[in-house]
């Protein structure tokens, strides 16, 4: 077998998951240019390099966007969320209603661990509504 | 000097089934059907033709299908999927290949039966790991976040979306073809049932059955076939990304690329253009494609729509079909833009005909504001 050892070890996706299941929150950054990465992937997608290592994430964050989807149970929230770090992820945020939720309103991660751990946000204490 | 490619290829021949609630007919049999009535316009045969284009929601080898269906022998093929927008990039590739030698006679078609079916937009299985926890609409939800966006940052309205619709129901009055006609208030369309916010049921294209065809040549072979020939004087594409979290600014598209390519190849500008066809799949996608497209300043395309503009009588005929909130919408929609440019360009359009149009832009959207594809299409007189 001749590898290359620079792609060695479990793909991005395995790794992120892993992690949640650890009650941690990673994320990828480029050694070359700093650039953050999400979803996870093989390669920088600001920089091309396939350099990248994961470090623990603040979890805190910002509503970029953020839109109610009605059913007839009710509705429910669906934002999208810039993490500190500067990765864009899709979640919820939850213990507000979905109508109150804001853009710019600072929120902060949670991991909920069933069925499949997954990440959703809290209206940060104290923060900018 | 005029780029290479520009109106070296042309739409010699259009196919459109019509058929956009019909029972008991699969999505290969409106594709048969609006293959045959493109060859049929323009005097060519199945024997004659030697490259298929094709993409379809419910297959994943649409080209294999195709090609057995209607027994034709391809030395060229092509089955780029990138959802509605699938068709501009088989255009891009078929005036590449007829240029080249690869192929002689092009066919690019599409069918769909989602409204006969059950009336459930049909897409290709294609799971996002990464969205699938928070049960997003799709693809609505991610419309939705965008149109958000594009009010937060720009002051855009519901009553601007709105506006979109009742122009587009306004042209769908004057074509007798189109699925949905009649009456249409701003009242009745803020009122329908909200979906996903801000994106309401009225802000959302149609759903229906249907099947369209393109026949293409070269531009001295279309001059002799039984159409007036219309050129393809430019093509761009371009991919901005796959899930709505991945897009780098939610309120501007990957169109400004594939537009800049379109219209560096055409030799022309916003301001040349006679007749706009862009793809609307919700009411927040017209503004996008006018602003992104160059026809309105970014952050403008809520007022311009709410001036008039785009609705008969304005002073830019946009969707003059109906577009996918009042004419068709199969699923994958991009086709039909060509399909209306072309009539216009022919100057078959009826009580709708833009006067004297002698060059349309089609725009296409495909997966979540994903893909882009820009064609634009000339008369004779243009070359
Ligand atoms: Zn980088």
């Amino acid at each position: 077998m001749s590898t290359d050892p620079r792609f060695d070890g479990p793909g991005p996706d395995e790794v992120w998951r892993t992690a949640l299941a650890e009650g941690r929150l990673l994320l990828q950054h480029c050694r070359d240019c700093e650039a953050t990465r999400f979803p996870p992937a093989m390669v920088c997608g600001a920089c091309g390099s396939p350099d990248l290592e994961w470090r623990e994430a603040s979890g805190r964050g910002v509503v970029h966007a953020s839109t109610t989807v009605r059913e007839r149970e009710g509705g429910y929230n669906v934002s999208l969320i810039d993490l500190a770090e500067g990765a864009r992820m899709m979640s919820r945020v939850e213990n507000v209603d979905s109508g109150a939720v804001r853009i710019g309103m600072e929120v902060v991660a949670r991991i909920v661990p069933e069925p499949e751990p997954f990440v959703v946000f809290d209206p940060a204490e104290g923060g900018a509504a | 000097m005029s780029h290479p490619l520009r109106g070296r290829a042309a739409i010699a021949g259009i196919g459109n089934t019509k058929r956009w609630n019909a029972p008991g007919r699969l999505p290969f049999d409106q594709l048969q059907e609006a293959a045959i009535l493109a060859l049929e316009d323009c005097g060519l045969a199945l024997k004659d033709v030697d490259g298929l284009f094709c993409a379809i929601s419910s297959s994943g080898l649409p080209v294999l299908n195709a090609a057995e269906r209607l027994g034709i022998n391809v030395r060229h093929a092509d089955g780029t999927m990138v959802g509605g927008a699938s068709f501009l990039f088989h255009l891009q590739n078929a005036v590449s290949a007829l240029e080249t030698g690869l192929c002689e006679v092009a066919l690019i078609c599409y069918g769909s039966n989602q409204l006969s079916a059950g009336g459930r937009l049909a897409s290709m299985p294609d799971p996002q790991h990464y969205e699938t926890p928070y049960k997003p609409r799709y693809p609505i939800s991610s419309y939705a976040l965008a149109a958000a966006r594009h009010m937060h940052e720009y002051g855009t309205t519901r009553e601007n979306l709105a506006d979109v619709a009742l122009a587009a129901r306004a042209w769908a009055n004057l074509n007798p073809d189109a699925f949905a006609r009649g009456p249409l208030t701003r009242d009745e369309i803020l009122s329908s049932r909200m979906v996903s916010d801000p994106i309401a049921r009225a802000d959302c294209c149609l759903v229906t059955d249907g099947g369209a065809a393109l026949v293409l040549t070269r531009a001295d072979r279309a001059r002799d076939l039984a159409k007036p020939p219309v050129h393809v004087l430019g093509t761009g594409v371009a991919i901005g990304h796959r899930q709505i979290s991945a897009m780098p600014d939610l309120t501007t598209t990957a169109a400004v690329e594939s537009s800049r390519h379109a219209y560096e190849m055409a030799g022309v500008g916003p301001s040349d253009i006679d007749h706009v066809m862009v793809y609307d799949a919700f009411t927040i996608t017209t503004l996008l494609f006018l602003e992104d497209l160059g026809f309105c300043p970014k952050g403008e395309g809520g007022a311009f729509v709410s001036s008039g503009a785009i609705a008969p009588g304005g002073t830019l005929p946009v969707n003059t079909n109906g577009g996918g909130l009042s004419c068709n919408h199969p699923g994958m929609y991009g086709l039909f833009t060509i399909i209306e440019a072309v009539e216009q360009l022919r100057g078959t359009c009826g009580e709708r005909q833009v006067g004297g149009a002698e060059i349309a832009l089609a725009h296409a959207n495909g997966g979540v504001l994903s893909s882009q594809a820009t064609a634009i299409l000339g008369t004779a007189a243009t070359i």
